[in-house]
């Protein structure tokens, strides 16, 4: 299993590189060096100029400038960013909490809608309860998501009133970020309401960033259990005398995971993808509306950070599935 | 055929018939699938609409009526016939808006397709073919751009491209390469240890002949799949690099950069946001469709 | 009264190419302690019959019978619930492929401690003993050991022998295997199909074999039935099969036994397949492939005809008027 893991972990190691060496490349293929990109348009004297790019080894021939970079990156200096002067690596960390609050939320809704519907479907192959899941998930699957959310504010918040439009919580709540997590900090605060508010605040955008995950695991679902159903174990469990329920929800549902459960890892990269999308719709402080706020201020440094960091995370979470996979199924696991 | 056990006799006609041509028989299971027939019907109504914009435009769709803004729908009080669909902030016709975005959507998607599938093909072509250190080096090349959601690096790139319309499909191609180049990576790899690629190779096939004559063809029907599913992510995520401000820039039509920069009337005139996410949406659903029903048509895993 | 009782079972699935009758009109009757084995060829109707005992046929099958009892109850008028109470307890089976009627993601002991647990009742240190305990009945070497190993940790073998445990873990009074040694290497079919007959003999229980091996049928089996095209085409004693078999079809297949072949150069075989779907001949359904088919066996398609030994369908059984000519 120790063997497993480190074999996996090993393989991250070139990725990683690459995307270093990718997120090294970004700052220097946007137009003009990273000099005039920090000095703007406000002009500096040629000399100061050959100063400043000295200080900063730009004088320095490329294997150097990237071996630099590494060892910075990997000493936790991302650079600053030219907006705010804050070290990229803090703005993102103070961001990130948001985000992963958000994905997950998303997650949580995508996976318990999602299995159940794929699960049922499957049961009850060519109902209309089948047709209706699979239609509505390729809807759901193909859907702009920066429209879906518009079209949720427009009914649930502005219709209807029982959503907010924007942000974590009400400005009438004060919460000392303890976790970041606005969910946890709004209950240990105790604050009468906070936690509810932000809930509310958090539920129509979880429901927008997981639509297409929902979709994807409805499908993803629908089909392994189409698949598992199929095969000769269901069959032995059927002639045990077991019930229909532990036959299908242990001995199929079981089987079918390890799939599905890939697909949840790979919807990852979607979600952090998506939340850019849906961070900037919803004005929720997190990485992706950050990271676009960082190309429309030209912030070059801190979107460089941000690939970084992002890369990494999926890469991480990719790695994390990897080995799941390896627990979820036996014959991965004891094989060398 | 008879329910009697003890019958009399009975008589079965026995039918033989010639395995049917691959286009009829690909026919056959297409046409069974009612949502791929949708969403052709659509798509060849898309393409109708694009082509024949310019005739079929009520209006120009850059043309500011400024006696008429934000005038809605003919079915809402106050909409007329001549701005069927309402007009936008500046008073330009909605319809002619959109008919025009469709032929800029069905142009990104055409665009980005060729582009990526060409690229992809390629690297997944002398990934397979060649293996060893090409194989390891592309590949590894294309597991680093996965790394990024895709969204991001589109972004990344737009960014170093500056926006634009055309660089926003160039840097949508760019993410959708590894999904191409892995897939002609796995189906040349499974079409070279076939014994007719092995007797041609014996015969003396040089490579080219041995890729383009011999593997390619027989890996079409993965990739063909591909590629009507890369139209829906390509207009997708150009809609979303325009909604974003990274894509094509006011005053194009393109359904994206239209939502963005109608966000604010939101409340005020609903369909200036409605109706450019019901065109992605039912473009995008319209090409998944259809790609679900070639994959069920084209793979023999499949078929009965 | 037999312990399993059917009479006129039929199953048919319905396609898009029409009607199917994989099982067509049988009559099977098993006493306590018995050991029939039915045989014939891959798609004459063997296993369908068997997953029809068990309950098992999925949900487009259709299953009709005159009668379907089993120790007295009308199968047909349980439940679903009440048929899994029996199912799986007093009529257990063993299935063809050990490698993958066992769930790959849980231990073999999980799997059969499941059955107990659902049935029994049993639990903690009672169902260890019981499953260690039924692990060693079935010939498994360092039962405590194989508790937590995975199915495709052991051998197809190992396998078949967990498969059975799982079986006979709550006595049942009717076992069919079918085709239990199959999918096996030659060596191991024997020490399968011993284990079989020896758990058979100990625990005095009903044994249904299906095979289209004649030989183990020969070494096993008091009553024969053979099945062809979804038809019983004959039934007896399994002596009297081997020594006066009377349809053409049972003939063929003693035939090409290797042991009844001695002296011949080439074994001899049966040309043709069992019909499918579409293909049904007209009049005896074995006519095209019958040496001795004449006009009648043409035109005609015959029934069951009742002699002194047992049954055939056929207008003109091997034995020819041994008995005296049929009606």
């Amino acid at each position: 299993m120790l063997r497993f893991i480190l074999t996996r972990a090993s393989l991250v190691i070139p990725t990683f590189l690459g995307v270093t060496f990718l997120s090294f490349l970004l700052i220097r293929l946007v137009p003009g060096d990273p000099i005039e990109v920090r000095v703007g348009e406000r002009g500096i004297p040629p000399e100061r100029l050959a100063q400043l790019r000295h200080e900063m080894g730009l004088d320095q021939p490329m294997w150097k400038q990237f071996a630099d970079y590494i060892g910075n990156v990997l000493s936790g200096d991302l650079g600053t960013s030219i907006v705010t002067q804050n070290p990229v690596l803090d703005e993102f960390f103070t961001l990130f909490p948001a985000t992963v609050e958000l994905g997950l939320a998303a997650m949580v809704f995508a996976v318990l809608a999602g299995l159940p519907a794929g699960i049922i479907a499957a049961v009850k192959r060519g109902s209309w309860f089948d047709h209706g899941v699979m239609g509505l998930s390729l809807t759901g699957y193909s859907m702009p998501i920066f429209w879906w959310g518009l079209l949720l504010i427009l009914f649930f918040s502005v219709q209807l009133g029982l959503t907010p439009v924007s942000g974590r919580l009400d400005l009438l709540y004060y919460v000392e970020p303890v976790t970041g997590f606005m969910l946890v900090d709004t209950w240990l605060s105790g604050e009468k309401g906070a936690f509810a508010s932000a809930l509310r605040h958090l539920v129509l955008p979880a429901i927008v960033l997981g639509t297409i995950p929902l979709a994807v695991i409805a499908r993803m679902t629908r089909s392994a259990m189409l698949e598992v159903l199929g095969e000769d174990y269901i069959r032995t469990g059927r002639a045990k005398g077991l019930s229909e329920g532990r036959v299908i929800g242990l001995h199929a549902l079981r089987n079918a995971l390890i799939p599905v459960v890939t697909v949840i890892g790979l919807q990852v990269g979607t979600l952090l993808g998506g939340a850019i999308l849906t961070e900037t719709i919803f004005s929720w402080p997190g990485v992706g509306k950050w990271l676009v706020e960082s190309i429309n201020r030209r912030d070059y440094p801190a979107l460089q950070g941000g690939v970084l960091l992002i890369a990494t995370t999926v890469m991480t979470v990719n790695l994390l599935v990897d080995l799941l996979y390896g627990v979820l199924n036996p014959r991965i696991r004891h094989a060398r | 055929m008879t329910m009697d056990v003890q019958s009399n006799a009975v008589i079965e006609p026995i039918t033989t018939s010639a395995p049917p041509h691959p286009l009829v028989e690909f026919w056959y299971h297409f046409r069974q699938n009612t949502g791929a027939v949708i969403g052709l019907v659509v798509i060849v109504a898309l393409v109708f609409l694009a082509v024949f914009a310019d005739f079929l435009m009520p209006h120009s769709p850059l043309e500011q009526y400024r006696d008429a803004i934000l005038v809605p729908p003919v079915w809402h009080e106050g909409g007329s016939w001549t701005f069927v669909l309402g007009t936008d902030d500046i008073g330009r016709d909605m319809l002619s808006r959109l008919m025009h975005g469709a032929r800029l959507s069905l142009l990104i998607g055409a665009i980005v397709v060729t582009l990526s599938l060409a690229v992809g093909l390629a690297l997944g072509m002398a990934s397979g073919f060649f293996g060893g250190v090409v194989d390891i080096t592309i590949m590894r090349l294309m597991d680093i751009v996965l790394a990024l959601p895709s969204l991001l690096l589109a972004i990344v790139v737009a960014a170093i491209l500056g926006p634009g319309l055309f660089n926003a499909m160039l840097s949508v191609s760019v993410v959708v390469v590894p999904h191409y180049a892995r897939l002609t990576r796995a189906a040349v790899m499974a079409e070279m240890s076939k014994d007719y690629v092995i007797a041609s190779r014996v015969a003396g096939a040089g490579p080219l002949r041995l890729m383009l004559v011999n593997v390619l063809p027989n890996c079409m029907a993965p990739l063909i799949v591909q590629a009507t599913l890369g139209f829906s992510t390509a207009i997708l995520d150009a809609a979303a690099l325009g909604f974003l401000g990274l894509g094509a820039q006011p005053p194009t039509p393109e359904w994206g950069t239209m939502l963005a920069s109608s966000l604010q009337f939101l409340q005020r005139a609903s369909w200036v946001v409605t109706w450019p996410g019901v065109a992605i949406l039912i473009t995008v659903l319209a090409f998944n469709l259809l790609g679900d029903g070639l994959r069920d048509a084209l793979d023999p895993k499949l078929k009965r | 009264m037999p312990l399993l009782d059917i009479q006129n079972l039929s199953v048919e699935f319905t396609t898009r190419a029409g009607t199917f009758r994989a099982v067509d009109g049988i009559d099977l009757a098993v006493d306590e302690g018995e050991v029939v084995g039915i045989v014939g060829e891959s798609g004459s109707g063997k296993s369908v019959t068997s997953l029809a005992v068990m309950g098992l046929i999925p949900s487009p099958g259709r299953v009709v019978a005159d009668r379907l009892s089993f120790a007295g109850r009308d199968l047909r008028a349980l439940s679903a619930s009440q048929r899994r109470k029996i199912t799986g307890k007093d009529v257990a089976m063993v299935f063809q492929e050990p490698m993958t009627s066992l769930n790959p993601c849980f231990t073999v002991g999980f799997q059969i401690m499941e059955t107990l647990k659902v049935h029994e009742g049993l639990s903690g240190k009672a169902l260890k003993r019981r499953t260690i305990e039924l692990l060693e009945q079935v010939g498994i070497p360092a039962p405590e050991s194989r508790l937590s190993a995975f199915p495709h940790q052991l051998s197809g073998g190992m396998n078949q022998r967990v498969m059975i445990a799982i079986a006979i873990a709550c006595n049942p009074r009717l076992l069919i295997a079918d085709e239990p040694t199959t999918a096996l290497d030659v060596t191991i079919q024997k020490q399968i199909i011993d284990l079989l007959v020896q758990l058979q003999k100990d625990r005095g229980m009903a044994l249904i074999l299906i095979t289209h091996d004649m030989g183990v049928v020969a070494e096993t089996a008091h009553r024969v039935i053979v099945m062809y095209a979804g038809q019983k085409v004959e039934e007896r004693r399994a002596r009297d099969l081997f020594e006066r078999p009377q349809h053409p079809y049972t003939g063929a297949l003693l035939d090409a036994l290797p042991e009844r072949a001695l002296g011949k150069r080439r074994l001899p075989t049966i040309p043709g397949v069992v019909p499918g779907i579409g293909d049904r001949p007209r009049g005896c359904l074995f006519n095209p492939r019958c040496r001795f088919a004449r006009q009648d066996c043409l035109d005609l398609r015959p029934p069951l005809f009742p002699d002194p030994e047992g049954q055939a369908r056929c207008y003109y059984p091997l034995g020819g008027d041994m008995w005296g000519a049929p009606e």
